[in-house]
């Protein structure tokens, strides 16, 4: 087999349509600019004879252009993408057999967005996603890195070869080497290259999809669990209790993340009980968050409230203390047969440290609007009626909240992948041969000077989940602003 | 106002006690202490000899005892040794004890000894921060003013084609951690991959002699995330203040766009960011050691990542106190200006 | 800058039709509107909100925002196109020629700017001067709005300013440049009524004083009797009526402008002899507008196959009155002087026995002198004073009062949220002054309950509407089982006269009225004994307001309900308590029954309040008092009266009694008490404030 070129025999016709479609976009939008300053913005003019004119067109013009240009661009990727699916393997180059190997993903994508756009205006503020563009572009990148992270992390599929093995002969080799006969792949070549230590970087990338999409939204959820639990307290007292909180929240947030991380997660201290412990109080957040959820509602009501709080209470300890109860540390309290999971330490202290940072943020944000929401009438209506504070905090507030917390929600996702990211890189928590994006940033960095090629696929995937939760809690925000 | 000036300060040294005893503690555990005295003494010591080791060097008493000498309120040990020698915390190289000051922390100005550099803490830390801080100038001035141009320029005409226009830019900048854009400015403008190889992909030299060439990479590094972040936050600021009723008044009083945009929005519109900016110092920081680490410029965050990672302690110990030292200040600047920039607080 | 040369009409709007555009449809927010205003004229804008008058103005201006859109029509000033005008020539005209007054006047001005700069800034603009000649003008016209102090202003900051002045403010920026047309949008909505009524007197003669002709927006029909010389009543977009005030007031030619006078309280309106007559129905969303007379579905005479009719309807003139138009079809077949069919009649209740007393109750905050610094010296507030009354079974206390007066701080005493600092509140003979609301019984809890003011407010907007009754019921443990509760849900829909179908609805698909049943709906749920209303209809439209106000009567005479009804509003007041209880800075001034307050004597302030309340009648003449100044904060309230640095009585007290010493109570007759020095021939000598007319 020959090596791989990066578009093949697709790029003949679409690579200067790409070129020339970009330039007129960045020129377009430039000239725009400009204009912006001197040219007055385009405006409808009614006439007494009832006709309309439009006036400032100039502007006008550049603007359509750059819409144009835009849509021109969106057009030849999905060209890209479309027809290098659907070429024959090795046709397409490089970026035709990647578009293949993804191709699940590309019909699940298809599936959810003809679906969500049919039936967008019976789902509420998601489907009204789908009249943004910048949010459909977001949740498009967002959904594409699930979908590829569940298919490659729970079916195995989409990975050419395995993230771990060697091959000899393929280190540092570049985009589109053939492989030796013999190796054991789904296909000849390595589409993005081979790393230092002669590994698909392809099939790392993929893989390490799979652990940035299982951590950062679940830090994240957790993180916001605390938050929630204590800022609406903080909120909606005052006084003394949100002094405290808040002086302990700002403590944690003037503490550079970065030192926190050195010091955190270091092999030390993954061998000492600190993670253990700080999981055993992050942890029992959710806990008390449900508990007291759940019984502000039914409290009315026992015969009601008791079974359902036995049933979401238990199960949610039983999760409680799998998690926390690890084979091999002094909190093994579970046996065996019991323990559901246990997780690996150098895994659970990033998890608990990116918790940890996220927190205070999430408990200052919350705090605020409990602040601002307290003031309502419907919560003075419910405090006249003689409700508890609990409910009053999580069933009147916390739900005329949703909108600002879940665009932070999707913000912060970003931010912990960002977080995460930063770990890998400088190596700590995850064992080295992890093929998540940060470590695979840092394992590329250290000959970034002579091969550039193995630290820029998990950069690159890195830059479009996160760019995508940001398009996409902007295009939320947009929207739950609008009527 | 002064005696809220006073009573920032007051919460800002509790803060700041609060966080370096943390730091102290967590650098002070014992498996670090251990693998401190095998780094210094030798890597096949029995438990005993390194129980001896960490006892008579003072290692082994009590946490606050130890966070009190080491702030210098407390007077430093002297411990006649297991092994007969007698140690004190404030005894310099060959100096007899008696002649030792008692007290030797860092308010008496003594920051220890770093045991990667084989120099003084206070040295290290003097030179490290001047070279970071010609980094931080640098990217101070492309970003603050790229930031905030940007975000005025998006949040004047809400909607507009500029606006969005610079609106993906800022958030595609927010969305590129340092060592996404570093890696792919180092690959595309220092590599010949792209054939694009205008710039240096290391900054070692910047050191000495910082020029366009070998110091433009780390500083849009590092301004970039920030700058994306500051020019979101501005943009919000401003489409704010011009949705504003006295925007309308000034615009129906027949004020002309330049000057409503000049003299009546833009003070309102900069009080909000202002403040991101100082806020921003805890993040910068980030930044700062990945970009340092990635173009090996030796400053105060490559320091801090050589000491974390050689379980140096005096070292990082005494780098924790400077960061957390800046973030105060500015986090204290921060406040003051925001009552001075907001007359609506600063005459009531 | 007056042109004298121009001689003709200041503003000619003809046939103007303005939409906005939304991402699904076009939305005409005004529609077939003409409108004409001659110099020195003052034309009043009246209708209920959502109707289009403030689009007008801003169409007026030529800033509709992004959105807006002038799609027909011409505005021409001084004989000038206004649509066609170049931005240049928009920006000469606006704030030198037609300049405009608003609703907020915090949120219009520049809060990082010196009030003297903001002021100068438009003849610096317009005509050039240096910034000390503006200066010096500015100084002028800020003497001339009556602001003390004028220098000192000029150099503050608007935040340092209380509301009415910052409204003066905003009144002398706009009259900088001395513009021959002023637009006022809602001016005073904003102010307490006696601040009002000082800014309205204002407006009036400095309109008289620089000649300028006035286009008033307003919701308040006595409002605009008041200051307008000409009116026209808007309904959906387009004008309904308009006319001269007389004409419009005295001879109405369309049905709901008749409507609308029926459903205000006038004097003489009466909850048991003369009901309130509500406008049936809703006012139509802009998008589902019935196809024909706008008013059509609402309107007593509609003819089907007439009025519905897919067909413009026209403004017809009304012959022998001058410039009277109307938009009716059947305007001359309808009998416009036939007498009201007045409503059921019902016979006054007897007020039952006491179930409510409070005895010399205070409530005294604590609170830092500086909030945001801290520390520093604790200032005492004192809310509520001394405050002392009973309240029977079946009968309709009012409390009256401005912004600053303790009424709610009481209402919070009442139901629990806060403890009193000293005296008693008794209810069915139990003390309950000191038992925070979490230590309520369900019973108590459910016997005093409130309706809220804001009817955006008063629901949580992600609850279902039957969601939110059922758990008020859950929590007075009303219904063993959930469908009892549905059950009873429903029925309590039912007395609010709600469709049962609202039971499954958000509160955002409602309006302002219906949110404002359920809210009563729910504080019923546990058949209140005693219900706080505060200010239950102030922010609902008049017509809404009616309908609202009458079905807290009905409710109130079934279920035999005391109703403490907060409001600043006089005209309701009158028109549905059976007593009155008049508040100043945390004070009873007066208290008596409706007849005892609305008569004299008067407690001065009370006289005050009577005066400042605009009355939509020809027929009633008033007394003239307008007070000065603004009302002091309670947080450094006056020595002695609290009302003493506004009275216009004062000097009729001999030795300064008045700066020295608090009032004491005085009883008057039975009933009816007043905290004052005047001397009782003083009392005695007072004059009515309204009067009408012969009929």
């Amino acid at each position: 087999m020959e090596p791989l070129s990066w578009t093949g025999a697709l790029g003949t016709f679409l690579n200067p349509a790409f070129g020339i479609a970009v330039i007129c976009l960045l020129a377009s939008a430039f000239i725009q600019m400009v204009l912006s300053f001197t040219a007055s913005p385009m405006r409808m003019q009614s006439n007494a004879d009832g006709t309309l004119v439009k006036r400032g067109g100039f502007l006008g013009m550049f603007e359509q252009t750059t819409q144009a240009a835009l849509w021109a661009v969106i057009l030849v990727i999905l060209g890209y993408i479309a027809v290098g699916a659907l070429m024959p393997y090795g046709q397409a180059g490089i970026i035709g057999a990647m578009s293949k190997q993804f191709f699940p993903v590309w019909i699940l994508l298809t599936v959810m967005f003809v679906l969500s756009i049919a039936f967008k205006r019976h789902l509420g503020l998601y489907g009204k996603l789908f009249d943004s563009i910048v949010g459909m572009i977001g949740f498009g990148l967002v959904m594409f890195w699930v979908f590829t992270a569940i298919l490659a992390g729970a079916f195995d599929m989409l990975a050419t070869f395995d993230p771990l093995t060697q091959v000899s002969g393929l280190k540092n080799k570049t985009p589109g080497v053939t492989v030796p006969d013999g190796t054991v792949g789904s296909i000849p070549h390595y589409l993005l290259g081979g790393d230092n230590l002669a590994r698909d970087i392809f099939s790392r990338m993929i893989h390490g999809s799979t652990i940035v999409v299982a951590i950062a939204p679940l830090a994240t959820l957790f993180a916001f669990m605390v938050g929630i639990t204590l800022g609406l307290p903080a909120g909606f007292y005052g006084g003394r209790l949100d002094t405290i909180l808040s002086f302990l929240a700002n403590l944690i947030l003037a503490f550079p993340v970065i030192l926190l991380f050195f010091l955190l997660v270091t092999p030390e201290i993954v061998n000492s009980p600190i993670p253990t412990v700080m999981a055993m109080v992050l942890f029992i957040f959710p806990l008390i968050f449900f508990a007291v959820l759940l019984n502000s509602r039914y409290h009315t009501q026992p015969a009601k409230r008791t079974p359902i709080l036995v049933v979401v209470l238990g199960v949610l300890a039983w999760l409680y203390l799998s998690l926390i109860s690890q084979e091999g540390t002094s909190v093994a309290f579970l046996p065996n047969w019991f323990d559901l999971f246990d997780i690996n330490s150098g895994i659970l202290v990033v998890f608990v440290s990116v918790v940890f940072v996220n927190s205070p943020t999430v408990y200052r944000i919350v705090r605020g609007l409990a602040l601002d929401l307290r003031t309502r009438d419907y919560v003075a209506a419910a405090q006249t009626r003689g409700e508890g504070a609990w409910y009053v905090m999580l069933w009147e507030i916390l739900p005329n909240a949703r909108g600002p917390l879940i665009v932070d929600f999707c913000l912060r996702i970003g931010y912990t992948t960002i977080l995460l990211g930063t770990l890998g890189f400088f190596g700590l928590g995850l064992p080295p041969e992890s093929p998540d994006w940060g470590s695979t940033i840092n394992e590329g960095r250290k000959l970034l000077l002579i091969f550039a090629h193995p630290a820029l696929p998990p950069a690159i995937a890195l830059l479009s989940l996160v760019l995508g939760l940001n398009l996409l809690a902007d295009g939320l925000r947009e929207e739950s602003l609008k009527d | 106002m002064g005696l809220f000036i006073l009573r920032r300060l007051g919460v800002m040294i509790l803060t700041a006690l609060c966080l370096t005893f943390v730091v102290f503690w967590l650098t002070n555990l014992t498996p670090n202490l251990e693998k401190l005295a095998k780094t210094q003494g030798n890597f096949r010591m029995s438990d005993e000899a390194v129980t001896s080791y960490l006892t008579n060097r003072g290692y082994k008493q009590s946490l606050p005892q130890k966070y009190g000498q080491w702030l210098g309120v407390l007077p430093g040990y002297v411990i006649e040794g297991s092994d007969g020698e007698t140690r004190g915390r404030c005894v310099a190289f060959e100096q007899p004890i008696e002649e030792a000051p008692r007290f030797c922390g860092i308010l008496q100005n003594e920051w220890g000894f770093s045991t990667v550099f084989k120099e003084d803490v206070s040295t290290i830390i003097a030179k490290r921060l001047a070279l970071t801080g010609k980094l931080m100038f640098w990217v101070m001035m492309v970003m603050v003013p790229g930031a905030l141009i940007i975000g005025v320029l998006a949040g004047m005409r809400e909607g507009s084609g500029t606006d969005r226009s610079l609106s993906t830019v800022s958030i595609i900048s927010t969305a590129t951690p340092e060592y996404v854009s570093g890696v792919v400015f180092i690959a595309a403008f220092a590599t010949p991959l792209f054939g694009m190889q205008y710039f240096k992909g290391t900054a070692t030299a910047a050191m000495d002699d910082a020029n366009f060439i070998n110091f433009f990479l780390p500083v849009i590094t590092i301004a970039l995330y920030g700058m994306g972040y500051i020019a979101r936050m501005t943009r919000a600021s401003m489409t704010e203040v011009m949705t504003a009723q006295y925007i309308r008044t000034a615009r129906l009083k027949g004020v002309n766009f330049r000057t409503i945009v000049l003299r009546h929005a833009l003070r309102n519109a900069l009080i909000a960011p202002f403040t991101v900016i100082m806020l921003q110092f805890p993040w910068l920081l980030n930044g700062v050691v990945i970009v340092e680490t990635l173009f090996n410029y030796k400053g105060f965050g490559w320091t801090l990542f050589q000491a974390a990672s050689n379980n140096d302690i005096e070292l990082l110990l005494a780098v924790s106190v400077v960061s957390v030292f800046v973030v105060l200040v500015t986090q204290l600047i921060s406040d003051i200006g925001y009552v001075f920039l907001n007359p609506r607080i600063r005459i009531s | 800058m007056t042109d004298t040369t121009y001689d003709g009409p200041i503003l000619e709007i003809d046939k103007l039709s303005i939409s906005f555009f939304t991402r699904l449809r076009e939305i005409p927010a005004v529609m077939d509107f003409s409108a004409t205003i001659r110099p020195g004229e003052a034309l009043g804008l009246v209708g209920e909100s959502g109707c289009g008058k403030s689009t007008v103005a801003l169409g007026v201006m030529q800033d509709l925002g992004v959105n807006g859109r002038i799609v027909g029509g011409s505005i021409k000033f001084k004989g000038e196109e206004m649509n066609t005008m170049s931005r240049e020539r928009l920006r000469d005209i606006r704030g030198s020629q037609i300049a405009m007054i608003y609703q907020e006047p915090m949120a219009s001005l520049n809060p990082a700017m010196k009030i003297g700069k903001q002021l100068a800034e438009v003849p610096m603009i317009h005509e050039g001067l240096s910034e000390s000649d503006a200066l010096a003008r500015a100084l002028e016209v800020v003497t001339d709005v009556k602001l003390p102090d004028p220098a000192r202003i000029l150099k503050s900051y608007p935040h340092q300013l209380s509301g009415g002045q910052q409204q003066r403010i905003v009144i002398a920026m706009a009259l900088m440049s001395k513009p021959s047309l002023l637009i006022l949008d809602e001016p005073t909505t904003a102010l307490d009524v006696t601040v009002e009524a000082a800014v309205v007197e204002l407006v009036k003669d400095l309109g008289k004083k620089y000649g300028t002709s006035m286009l008033f927006i307003s919701h308040n029909l006595g409002l605009v009797l008041e200051t307008c010389d000409r009116i026209c009543v808007m309904y959906s977009g387009e004008a309904v009526e308009r006319g001269s005030i007389e004409d419009v007031f005295d001879e109405m030619q369309h049905p709901y402008t008749q409507a609308l006078f029926r459903s205000i309280p006038l004097p003489g309106a009466n909850k048991n002899a003369r009901p309130l007559i509500a406008i049936p129905g809703n006012f139509p969303l802009p998008h589902e507008r019935p196809t024909g007379c706008n008013f059509g579905p609402r309107c007593d005479y509609f003819e089907d196959g007439l009025c519905n009719e897919n067909l413009p309807i026209e403004m017809y003139p009304v012959h022998g009155n001058d410039r009277h138009q109307t938009r009716c079809l059947r305007f001359q077949e309808i009998d416009w002087n036939a007498p009201i069919d007045v409503g059921a009649q019902t016979a006054k209740p007897e007020p039952g026995r006491v179930v409510l007393k409070m005895d010399n109750l205070k409530k005294y905050y604590e609170v830092a002198a500086n909030a945001l610094f801290g520390g520093g010296d604790k200032k005492v507030v004192k809310a509520n004073e001394t405050l002392s009354f009973e309240a029977r079974e079946g009968e309709t206390l009012a409390i009256v009062g401005e912004s600053g007066c303790g009424k709610s701080t009481f209402a919070k005493v009442l139901m629990g949220l806060e403890t009193a600092t000293d005296g008693q509140i008794l209810l069915d003979n139990k003390a309950i002054q000191d038992i925070p609301i979490e230590e309520r019984d369900t019973k108590t809890i459910a016997d005093v309950q409130m309706v809220f003011q804001n009817p955006f407010d008063t629901l949580n907007p992600s609850m279902t509407v039957g969601r939110q009754i059922i758990r008020a019921l859950e929590i007075f443990q009303v219904g063993n089982s959930d469908a009892e509760r549905r059950e009873r849900m429903l029925e309590l829909l039912d007395l609010v006269k709600l469709p049962r179908a609202f039971a499954d609805r958000m509160p955002r698909q409602l309006s302002g009225g219906q949110k404002q049943r359920v809210g009563i709906a729910r504080a019923f749920a546990g058949d209140a004994r005693i219900v706080v209303a505060d200010e239950p209809v102030s922010a609902l439209d008049v017509s809404v307001q009616a309908a609202v106000t009458d079905l807290l009567m009905e409710i109130q005479r079934e279920h035999k309900t005391t109703l403490l009804f907060i409001s600043h509003d006089l005209s309701i007041v009158r028109y549905l308590s059976d007593r009155v209880m008049v508040m100043y800075l945390g004070h009873v001034v007066e208290l008596g029954s409706t007849d005892q307050v609305f008569a004299p004597p008067y407690h001065p302030y009370t006289e005050a309040l009577l005066s400042a309340v605009p009355i939509a009648d020809t027929s009633i003449t008033k007394k003239h008092i307008v007070l000065e100044g603004d009302i002091p904060s309670a947080m450094n309230p006056p020595s002695g009266c609290p009302f003493q640095t506004r009275c216009g009585w004062k000097s009729q007290v001999a030795n300064g009694l008045c700066e020295k010493e608090v009032p004491p109570v005085r009883i008057l007759s039975e009933g009816h008490q007043v905290k004052c020095h005047l001397s009782d021939r003083d009392l005695a000598d007072m004059e009515p404030v309204i009067q009408i007319a012969a009929e």
